[in-house]
């Protein structure tokens, strides 16, 4: 890079937004002892609220990416009436605020709604279970997939679906032998961004399911009844699952295409 | 075989207009046409890649219009050849395999068949990115082959190949229709067609301007850009007329032009001069032939045999002269210069 006056500048901007990210992540790595952060991963209660946390976020988005993933390829491949609607409420999770994502889904699921009675006349009761907090999180995180998912389908070329059709495969065919992998990159990067994005999701999941507890609840509670001190080395020690658990997916995306 | 009734398609730019032709069995039918002129959008209409406005579509009697592009039995290869970029040699050619009912056993055997019969067994492992255009044309053309297909569509085989593959791919495919295969092959290139179809038809602007054999086509063309497909430049519409010499006709081009030429028709038709007839000297050269004219040099450019040269004699007339000889009449581009030709070395044929 030529070292303009303009670059040089640049780069001093670039490396304060950096040192904005990294300062607080250094700051809670540097002040919680190790044999803190020991103890902290020993507490069953911190252990089954991350485990919690991942699975419920994992299940919520493996099953939600069933039904996205083919609505994706449907906006990527074909125009239709009103599409732009369509695009507009898909994003509309990302713009309002998620504690009012969250009441509106209670709305949707307490004990005197349809759904609600219906879940009660089985005897089980929506709000404040791991399905609710399946649905909070999929509610906020599930544009990052749809529109992953979705330009992963636009990047394929018809000529190559076409020339599937040409040799005589079927439609449903064509969708898992030819689109489906060629799209596999940017559906995995939509599949890793809603996982990542549901379980670090507090404000739907807080309103929905104050219990269970997932990981940024019990931080929060941590917080809230302990200080900061207290919710510090839980906070860390979910930072670290967390980034070990993307790490892994990547590594094993990745490979899948290799070897496919 | 197959046939093609008053189809029609309007396309992005341009519009296909009531195309009419038919294909027997065993043909190797050429269309041919510039870049545009609705030749690859005619063949995915045939493989039902896109449906046609109106008209009709039979395939060994059986009409096919409306029939989906997966149970058509005809396979296309594309000109950017549509390889899939994530599976490797074997699994392409062995894709529409699965589809017939062959168990996997039977896939692998018919794989290595005709990866043998085209030459790329070595191959079968690798993925299409990685080869050389010659190599995944091989592989395109064997993974259409591996659907059986009752006719054989083939967009530009040639098109992105040097002359040493493309040679080869010729042999490959003047062989595949000698075993019976049915082929209509697209080209832009006239020695192409000449090279492997037994019918050629024209097509411009999305209409087809005339089909036949290729001597048909090419020894009598029905309109100058026909002619200027086969090579021939001096291509005039003319109208005869009987002049004071018994022996000759007067042929009217414009009111700027005519010249005599030996024929017994009377009436309009086309005259083709071919290039090499034309004399171009810097001196009246006093012959007997009434076909010498005063004119301008416009444009010289290199050619295979030496120079072209484009003079004007009332009308754009072009002449093959050695480089030599060029040099010889000291011609440049604005040269005055005469042109002749001999009556005899006229082709005159009737449009009537």
């Amino acid at each position: 890079m030529k070292k303009s006056a303009i670059n040089l500048s640049f780069a001093f901007l670039g490396g304060l937004v950096l040192l904005f990210i990294v300062a607080p992540l250094l700051g809670m790595v540097f002040s919680t002892p190790l044999s803190t952060l020991f103890s902290t991963a020993q507490e069953t209660e911190v252990q089954q609220s991350i485990w919690l946390t991942i699975w419920i976020s994992m299940a919520s988005t493996l099953a939600f990416a069933i039904l996205s993933i083919p609505l994706s390829y449907l906006l990527a491949r074909y125009s239709f009436p009103l599409k732009n609607m369509v695009l507009g409420i898909i994003d509309l999770p990302i713009v309002i605020p998620h504690s009012a994502a969250g009441i509106a889904l209670l709305g949707f699921i307490s004990r005197d709604t349809v759904i609600g009675k219906a879940a009660g006349s089985f005897g089980f009761n929506l709000v404040g279970s791991p399905f609710a907090i399946a649905l909070a999180m999929a509610f906020v995180s599930i544009p990052f997939l749809i529109n992953a998912a979705r330009e992963g389908f636009a990047s394929v070329p018809v000529r190559l679906e076409k020339a599937a059709l040409n040799l005589g495969a079927s439609p449903a065919r064509v969708f898992f032998t030819i689109s489906l992998p060629l799209a596999w990159r940017s559906i995995v990067t939509g599949l890793v961004m809603m996982f990542a994005r549901g379980m670090s999701e507090f404000g739907a999941v807080v309103i929905v399911a104050y219990h269970p507890m997932v990981a940024p609840v019990l931080i929060f509670d941590r917080f809230n009844a302990f200080g900061l001190k207290y919710a510090r080395p839980v906070a860390l020690l979910f930072i670290l699952v967390s980034l070990v658990v993307f790490i892994t997916i990547r590594l094993l995306a990745v490979k899948r295409k290799k070897d496919a | 075989m197959l046939k093609l009734t008053n189809i029609s398609k309007r396309w992005e730019e341009f519009t296909l207009k009531d195309i009419t032709l038919s294909v027997g069995k065993g043909d190797y039918f050429i269309l041919l046409g510039p870049s545009g002129a609705g030749k690859s959008v005619l063949l995915e209409v045939i493989a039902g890649l896109i449906a046609p406005d109106g008209g009709d579509i039979t395939l060994n009697d059986a009409n096919i219009t409306q029939l989906r592009i997966q149970e058509r039995d005809i396979g296309l290869v594309f000109q950017d050849l549509a390889l899939f970029p994530h599976l490797n040699v074997h699994h392409n050619i062995g894709y529409p395999l699965y589809r017939k009912g062959y168990k996997s056993r039977e896939v692998n055997r018919r794989v290595v068949e005709l990866a043998q019969e085209l030459g790329i067994s070595h191959l079968l492992k690798r993925f299409p990115p990685t080869l050389s255009g010659g190599e995944q044309q091989r592989v395109a053309l064997a993974r259409t082959l591996a659907l059986n297909p009752v006719l054989l569509l083939l967009d530009e085989p040639l098109s992105s190949l040097d002359v040493e593959r493309k040679a080869e791919i010729r042999r490959l495919l003047r062989d595949l229709n000698r075993k019976g295969q049915t082929i209509v092959h697209v080209t832009h290139d006239y020695e192409e067609a000449i090279a492997l179809g037994n019918r050629i038809a024209i097509i411009n602007n999305g209409a087809i301007e005339q089909m036949g054999s290729p001597q048909e086509v090419f020894g009598k063309p029905t309109s100058s850009f026909v002619a200027g497909f086969g090579g021939v430049r001096n291509f005039f519409k003319v109208s005869l007329s009987k002049s004071a010499n018994s022996k000759f006709k007067k042929a009217r081009v414009s009111e700027n032009l005519s010249f005599y030429l030996q024929s017994d028709d009377d009436g309009n038709g086309y005259a083709m001069i071919p290039e090499n007839e034309i004399v171009i000297t810097h001196d009246n050269p006093n012959t007997e032939t009434p076909n010498t004219f005063p004119g301008t040099v416009i444009d010289i450019y290199p050619h295979r045999f030496g120079c072209e040269v484009v003079a004007d004699i009332g009308e754009k007339i072009f002449a093959i002269m050695a480089s030599t000889q060029l040099q010889a009449i000291h011609a440049s581009i604005g040269s005055k210069v005469w042109v002749s030709f001999n009556e005899n070395s006229v082709i005159f044929i009737d449009s009537n």
